[in-house]
């Protein structure tokens, strides 16, 4: 029987603690930055928690993903340029072409199997990237910004930056228990059945294309929602939100946390957006004692350690975030027990 | 013999250049046990593939409780009452062996659209699945996870799989894969146990264990029939001990 | 009409150079089982060797063997170093692995080079045009380019085909299991055949420079294009590599000359302009996806794989 006070799950509740008392630490310091930067953590945290059901749970590697940020953002974009500033025509619009575009693509590609599904995942959103920049009126590769934030009839002021870093919370802790609740369903078996071995599933009886379908229609429509998310957030949508390596970002947040996990994504968006944030400073601290003029410029490569960085992972830490936490979690178990283990 | 459960006509699947199947019939009576034995490369899990809907077969029927299978989608195939265990293991791997019954179970649970209550406290699941596991003998390994059990407790896994759909008949692929002597004898017993209540068509190697338990035998070599009968009868026939049992002092 | 019999060159020279790419990744992909994103990064190291060594030499073709010559280095440095733990993982591990080799060589680039970008000039003994065809001029370096490609194909051909190497490659890419069981050299043959792919990327990367570009990320764009031919043509096929980089070289080039005429006519000045380029690029991928729509394994799956 696992207790609950394992280490990962203290982690765990600091994390919500934290991320919730967040306004309050920014309004006591006036470190504005730190809501800004955290907004987009969480954004870009619901995004992932998307991808990880059906990469996660399901074993698809949709390559693809960020076409859906582009589609929910692009979506509440336009219909804001047209004159449609209500957030309730807005963002079930972009729900809808979200989950449209999420069944078309999704219908077309899960007949393919490993790289064949990634590259047509890929392809798609490719698609996307082009349909953005070949529209002329939305602004083409320049990108279209946003007049202003989605109105809820006064009910909401998503301008007031407490505000909407708020509504994006509850929405990324809302998005995580539907997936707690989908993955331990019926549903949800059906999906980990799938990843771990989808032939004995059809040899059982499962017709494995509908569920595969459902979940990845499910994914992209959440993706959507933060795509509506982001839209606001930096009051602008480009293209390149979905270029292709954008969507490999959304995929080392996936893994980078833990796949498969219900807070890996959390971790994950948290990991990369800081390591971009602060690798840098880190990096020109470590280069001070010995190089102190450029130390500044050295931090400015952080890539060059974050891509080996991605390769170690891979090949020492598959787990992710959430798995380094379970193996101290059990280490510190088994160390209090002496004579267990 | 009064319309079989199983009716395979002239079955044909070719690989390229290699003919794995040619010109196949078989009938299973409903409750028999039904042994297709043969040397290796005879094609024998190339046939129960295509039983099972794995492998769509080139030419000729497969009839099953009166309706032609030949082209239906092995998901569906389960549906209709046929259930297969693999050759080579194939589980849920990474989870518990309870979870993997389960899962069988619920494939025949209706649509599995079910986006709400938590599958494994689900009463309607993990029973019959706690029942299957009992009908092989491995209900106290239930929670343990798949990839953690013995070798031996796999084969029984894969058949306790196979069971938990309640199906009418079962094709088995060497279900004695790999097992020991002990594990052998007691999947023996298991599988006669199992004896009456399903049709079962067991693709073996084991000899002892075929003769113990079909009540026909089909020989299988280079994909061609060239025996089917009583045990005693394929015991006694001149070309299968020439091709198969010759080698073969276990009989 | 001239100006489609030149872009008709410029496709078969853009689907070439494109297959010199595409054959590479193919290759190590057929028979490493190895989703490689990272040989966009090695397309990009020839275009900046080259660049570097033809300044240093004072001679284009000196420092295109020298550019070669490095790339191979480093790719067969990069297999032995980080390619060889991949081998037999998920292929979610090599995306994740060589996407990591993305960024890390971008920033290299970026360190060694500065951010600004390079120039490689066409030399100058191939910087003027050749009459074709009666009323037809065509660079001699889009010429020189055709030329060399096919050369290269050629000896792709006679290398997979008729050699005992060859053999081995073609060997491993439908049971590599049993190429090591004959006592081969598995890890010798698996880091020379990265190297070959990497030798042609940088190849490729070095061709192009003089015409379109050389600058940290172009190795982004254009790998799309690679895996779109890789997976077009079926996974280990050169043949089918070598069909669809022409097929797709083609399709692009002559998509973007005429369909923004077409387009302009169609949506007016400003919108034609603007959607022409990307429904032309747009094209590729909705090809790719038509293909596989049908033929789930692409045009030619090569083995049983």
């Amino acid at each position: 029987m696992t207790p609950a006070f394992t280490l990962r799950n203290v982690v765990i509740a600091a994390l919500v603690l934290a991320l919730a008392l967040l306004p309050l630490y920014v309004a006591l310091t006036g470190d504005r930055f730190m809501l800004t930067l955290f907004t987009r953590i969480v954004i870009m945290a619901m995004a992932a928690v998307s991808l990880n059901l059906i990469l996660g749970y399901a074993g698809m590697m949709s390559f693809g993903h960020a076409a859906y940020l582009g589609i929910g953002g692009y979506t509440t974009a336009i219909l804001c340029f047209e004159g449609v500033t209500s957030g309730f025509v807005q963002w079930p619009a972009a729900l809808a072409t979200s989950a449209l575009f999420a069944l078309v693509v999704g219908a077309l590609s899960l007949r393919t199997r490993g790289v064949y599904f990634i590259m047509i995942t890929l392809a798609f959103a490719q698609m996307a990237y082009y349909l953005a920049s070949g529209m002329a009126r939305y602004g083409g590769d320049d990108g279209l910004s946003l007049d202003t934030r989605s109105q809820f009839a006064g009910l909401l002021k998503l301008s007031d930056k407490t505000t909407f870093y708020y509504v994006c919370l509850v929405l990324l802790f809302g998005s995580i228990a539907l997936i707690w609740r989908l993955t331990n369903s019926r549903f949800g078996m059906v999906l980990q059945g799938v990843r771990s071995n989808e032939a004995r599933m059809r040899a059982i009886g499962f017709p494995t294309f509908r569920y595969k379908l459902a979940a990845f229609v499910i994914a992209g429509t959440m993706c959507g929602l933060a795509g509506a998310l982001i839209a606001n957030h930096t009051d602008f949508v480009s293209p390149s939100m979905m270029f292709w390596t954008r969507s490999g970002d959304l995929i080392v947040m996936v893994v980078l946390g833990g796949m498969g996990t219900l807070f890996g994504p959390v971790f994950g968006a948290l990991a990369l957006l800081f390591l971009e944030q602060f690798l840098p400073a880190v990096i020109s601290a470590a280069v001070r004692p010995f190089d102190a003029a450029d130390a500044a410029k050295a931090g400015e490569y952080w890539q060059i350690v974050l891509g080996p960085l991605l390769l170690v992972i891979v090949l020492f830490a598959r787990g992710g975030i959430d798995g380094l936490l379970r193996s101290f979690s059990d280490l510190l178990r088994r160390s209090k027990r002496p004579g267990h283990g | 013999m009064a319309d079989a459960l199983l009716k395979v006509e002239r079955l044909a699947k070719r690989f390229g250049g290699i003919v794995a199947t040619d010109d196949v019939d078989i009938a299973v009576p409903e409750g028999e046990l039904h042994a297709v034995i043969g040397p290796n490369g005879a094609g024998k899990t190339t046939l129960i593939s295509q039983l099972s809907g794995t492998l769509i077969a080139d030419a000729g029927r497969i009839h099953f409780a009166g309706t032609d299978i030949t082209r239906v989608p092995a998901w569906r195939r389960s549906h209709l009452g046929l259930a297969r265990s693999f050759q080579i293991t194939s589980l849920f791997l990474d989870l518990t062996v309870l979870d993997n019954v389960a899962l069988a179970v619920q494939a025949h649970a209706g649509h599995s659209f079910r986006f709400w209550g938590n599958a494994r406290r689900d009463a309607d699941l993990r029973d019959p699945a706690r029942a299957a596991l009992e009908q092989v003998g491995l209900a106290h390994r239930a929670d343990v996870r798949a990839s953690l059990i013995s070798h031996g407790e796999h084969r029984l896994l894969e058949l306790a799989m196979a069971l938990a759909g309640k199906p009418r008949m079962l094709l088995l692929d060497e279900p004695m894969a790999g097992l020991g002597p002990d594990e052998s004898a007691r999947m023996v017993e298991t599988l006669r146990g199992l004896k009456r209540r399903y049709t079962i068509l067991l693709v073996e190697h084991d000899m002892e264990a075929v003769f113990a338990l079909a009540d026909r035998i089909t020989v299988l070599v280079y994909g061609r029939v060239i025996a089917s009968g009583a045990p005693d009868l394929i015991r006694s026939n001149d070309q299968v001990r020439e091709a198969y049992l010759g080698e073969d002092e276990n009989v | 009409m001239t100006l489609f019999i030149e872009q008709c060159l410029n496709g078969l020279q853009f689907g070439l150079l494109l297959f010199l790419l595409a054959a590479g990744l193919t290759l190590v992909f057929g028979i490493m089982d190895l989703v490689n994103l990272a040989h966009g990064s090695l397309y990009m190291l020839g275009a900046y060797f080259a660049a570097t060594f033809a300044a240093w030499t004072g001679s284009f073709v000196f420092g295109a063997v020298l550019a070669v010559a490095a790339t191979l280095l480093v790719g067969m440095v990069v297999e032995v170093i980080a390619m060889r733990r991949l081998y037999g993982r998920d292929h979610l591990d090599h995306v994740l692995g060589t996407f990591g080799l993305i960024l890390f060589f971008d920033e290299l680039v970026r360190l060694i080079w500065g951010p600004g970008g390079k120039s490689l000039a066409v030399p100058s003994w191939l910087s003027h045009s050749l009459e074709i065809l009666p009323g037809i001029q065509y660079p001699a370096y889009r010429l020189a380019i055709i030329v060399v490609t096919l050369a290269v194909a050629a000896f792709l051909y006679v290398l997979v085909m008729r050699t005992r190497i060859g053999m081995l490659i073609r060997a491993g890419a439908s049971n590599r299991e049993m190429v090591g069981a004959l006592g081969v050299n598995i890890k010798l043959l698996y880091t020379l055949i990265f190297g070959l792919g990497a030798a042609l990327a940088g190849l490729a990367g070095l061709i192009q420079a003089p015409i379109l570009t050389v600058q940290i990320g172009m190795g982004e764009n254009i790998l799309i294009l690679a895996f779109v031919i890789t997976v077009i043509g079926g996974i280990g096929s050169i043949r089918g590599a070598f069909v669809a980089a022409l097929l797709v070289g083609f399709i692009d080039t002559l998509g973007r000359s005429f369909f923004p005429e077409l387009l302009v006519d169609l949506l007016g000045r400003q919108a034609g302009a603007t959607a022409a380029p990307a429904l032309s690029s747009m094209l590729i991928y909705i090809l790719m996806a038509a293909i596989l729509v049908v033929k789930p394994q692409g045009l030619f799956p090569a083995g049983s794989r």
